[in-house]
């Protein structure tokens, strides 16, 4: 039981950062409407940089909150900037399949770039949150303990939530982002700056993936170009099955992909080494159930 | 850039999906449309030296490069083929996958595993290879009936994610990991005269020829028609009687076929089926999804163009920087995104147009204006782009 337990929150930690990468996903698609490959990387380079910043050897060594926060910034101007100029001339010519190829050729680019400036040796990122276990509860001898880190990922990932909840729900300016969304012509024709919201969709997820990048690097022993290669997938796999409209699906699918994974590890010898199966067929299932994953909307198609 | 002979006949009509919808509509009242379209005299003409041109360097080619050079030409035969197969999934249906990576890996296991197990001879594999991926395929299909545009594309990508680790899992080369390498002697030409590359070079020759030809046709056909009804508008198609779930399944098992021929070539030219690396069959479907959309999506040869270019950009990349290898992927995705910005629709897409344009421009009034030409649609810009809204 006691070993139950921990699987599932060493789950949930994983599945935090599923989820916040495959937030700042469903973000670029809810205002964009375009996959973003290059998701990943961009998060990638964005942890480069902060690594640059907080490390005290190699770096500036400034306190890692700061890091953190000048990175988001950093990002939040590139994401803009990575719209403004790579996305939309491609976007008017209205082929998505064009889109994708921009984004799968940022994807190669990002990454070996952000090798060559950082190097290949695996870094190590210092954490914001601070050492230790927390004992949740003791069962007949047995104490459950999670580390305070995986606390804190799953507190300020809460807190990301809700802001972009109230952000999108609850203000004028996601009145406007949710507007440019779901129809650009119409959006423009009552005064919406629809350019302006999509560069803001694009900024918003890339300093998003900047802190889920900074975060998870922190966790690691060190990190190195390939931190978000298998992150990536399962963070498309948690924005599928939350549906990919649902910012609350993409938190909440993701903490599930990272729980099945996590037992699935534990528990199923036969598929050792191939664990990815798990979360992979999960999704596979519900969306041949559900075509528009667990919080998707249904949209109804005019011919 | 060599071109397969028959393809490259492929030219003389444009293919069928770059047509913008309304383009039959264009064509007089109660006057069935034209099986082939009229082409001014220039243009055909051009297409007709430039094809012959063409097909006399393909058959030149292997005997005037390098062996290594001809490994080179291969690879981008056999990529032409994988591409070909995403572009009558992808391009012509608009189902979007990035999953062929696990149906080339398919067809490449299977030949290895065949060879190196149970000790066929490599030109025997090649339909095993394609029959199981065909089946693979198909058993992808049926679901992708319920799931669509990027769902599908994620189903998709999770294929091709978990491909190296299954094969991982069961299948053992030497040395406990997944890598097979057939031994280099089971390659020998079977023609005297030919040497091993030479030959290897006329294999994915032939099938790349014999496969595009087969394309083409089942484009130009009813099959076609239903195909691209399917992309542009599933619901309308379906009130018009195309059976739906049968393009879609028939479409997605005839793709992964193509690809894993592709895979089957590959052992061939590489002499690996490797699972080693786990991102190694994603790449692979990024590479056939790269290929298909600069040389032009819904193009017959399209694929084959990209597959050159693609293969071109690569070494020359690699060789640009010396010493700096980690920053060949930034050039070749800087040169992919240079490319979709300067010719949106492709190369041949781009080409196509222009030869439209100038076929107007010297065919003077004279002729009908050709009725599935293009430039019959004054703002054709958006169109074919529109056309593929759908997919994804």
């Amino acid at each position: 039981m006691q070993l139950f337990i921990e699987q599932v929150l060493n789950g949930i930690g994983n599945g935090v950062v599923y989820g916040s990468v495959a937030l700042a996903l469903v973000l670029i698609f809810r205002t964009t409407g375009i996959l973003n490959f290059a998701q990943g990387e961009m998060a990638l380079f964005s942890t480069y940089i902060t690594w640059k910043l907080a490390s005290e050897s190699d770096g500036f060594g400034l306190p890692i909150v700061a890091a953190i926060g000048i990175s988001m910034a950093i990002a939040f101007i590139a994401g803009a900037a990575i719209e403004r100029v790579l996305i939309r001339p491609v976007e008017q010519a209205r082929s998505p399949l064009n889109v994708v190829i921009v984004t799968l050729g940022l994807f190669l680019g990002l990454n070996s770039v952000a090798q060559l400036i950082f190097g290949t040796d695996p870094q190590l990122m210092p954490s914001p949150f601070p050492d230790g276990n927390v004992e949740l509860f003791s069962s007949g001898g047995d104490a459950v303990v999670v580390s305070k880190a995986t606390i804190g990922l799953v507190l300020v990932l809460l807190a990301e939530c809700l802001l972009l909840w109230f952000l999108l729900q609850r203000t004028k300016l996601g009145l406007k982002l949710r507007a440019v969304a779901s129809n650009p012509d119409s959006a423009r024709l009552h005064g919406i700056k629809a350019g302006t919201m999509l560069m803001l969709g694009w900024a918003m997820a890339a300093a998003i993936g900047a802190l889920a990048g900074s975060l998870v690097a922190s966790q690691r022993t060190g990190f190195d170009g390939s931190l978000m290669q298998i992150i990536i997938v399962y963070a498309f796999a948690a924005a599928a099955l939350g549906g990919f409209d649902s910012l609350i699906g993409a938190v909440v699918a993701g903490v599930v992909v990272g729980i099945a994974d996590a037992l699935t590890i534990q528990y199923v010898d036969p598929l050792e080494g191939i664990e990815v199966v798990v979360p992979l067929g999960l999704i596979f299932v519900v969306l041949i159930i559900l075509p528009n994953g667990l919080f998707g909307r249904r949209t109804v198609e005019r011919v | 850039m060599s071109m397969p002979s028959d393809a490259t006949g492929a030219a003389v009509e444009p293919a069928i999906g770059t047509l913008p919808e309304g383009a039959e509509a264009v064509t007089a009242p109660g006057e069935p449309p034209p099986l082939r379209p009229h082409l001014p005299r220039p243009v055909l003409i051009a297409r007709i030296v430039i094809g012959v041109a063409l097909s006399v360097a393909a058959l030149y080619a292997p005997f005037y490069f390098t062996p290594e050079n001809n490994r080179i030409l291969s690879q981008a035969l056999y990529l032409s083929i994988a591409a070909m197969g995403l572009n009558l999934l992808t391009g012509f249906t608009g189902q979007v996958s990035i999953g062929h990576g696990a149906f080339f890996g398919v067809g490449a296991f299977t030949t290895a595993i065949l060879m190196v197990d149970h000790g066929w001879t490599f030109e025997a594999t090649i339909p095993v290879a394609a029959v199981l991926s065909g089946l693979v395929g198909l058993l992808v299909g049926f679901p992708a009936l319920r799931v669509r545009g990027l769902y599908l594309a994620l189903v998709t990508l999770a294929l091709a994610v978990l491909f190296p680790r299954v094969a991982s899992k069961y299948v053992e080369g030497a040395g406990g990991v997944a890598l097979l390498r057939p031994r280099r002697s089971e390659f020998a030409s079977l023609i005297d005269g030919l040497d091993d590359d030479q030959w290897a070079y006329f294999v994915c020759l032939v099938l790349a020829v014999v496969l595009f030809v087969l394309a083409w046709n089942l484009v130009r056909g009813r099959m076609g028609r239903a195909m691209v009804a399917v992309r542009d508008q599933e619901i309308a198609a379906t009130t018009v009687g195309v059976n739906l779930a049968g393009t879609k399944v028939g479409t997605f098992a005839l793709s992964a076929a193509y690809a894993g021929v592709a895979g089957s070539l590959s052992v061939m030219i590489d002499r690996i089926a490797d699972a080693t690396s786990p991102i190694l069959y994603l790449q692979r479907s990024i590479e056939f999804l790269v290929a298909m959309v600069i040389g032009g999506a819904a193009t017959i040869l399209g694929p084959a163009v990209g597959a050159f270019l693609l293969v071109w950009l690569r070494r020359n990349t690699e060789d640009l920087v010396e010493g700096k290898e980690i920053l060949a992927p930034a050039i070749f995705g800087a040169a992919l995104i240079a490319i979709v910005y300067v010719l949106p629709e492709g190369v041949v897409g781009g080409v196509d147009r222009l030869l439209a344009r100038v076929g107007r421009r010297s065919s003077g009034s004279l002729v009908r204006p050709a009725p599935a030409s293009a430039s019959d649609v004054p703002d054709d810009s958006t169109n074919p782009g529109g056309s593929h809204e759908e997919g994804t």
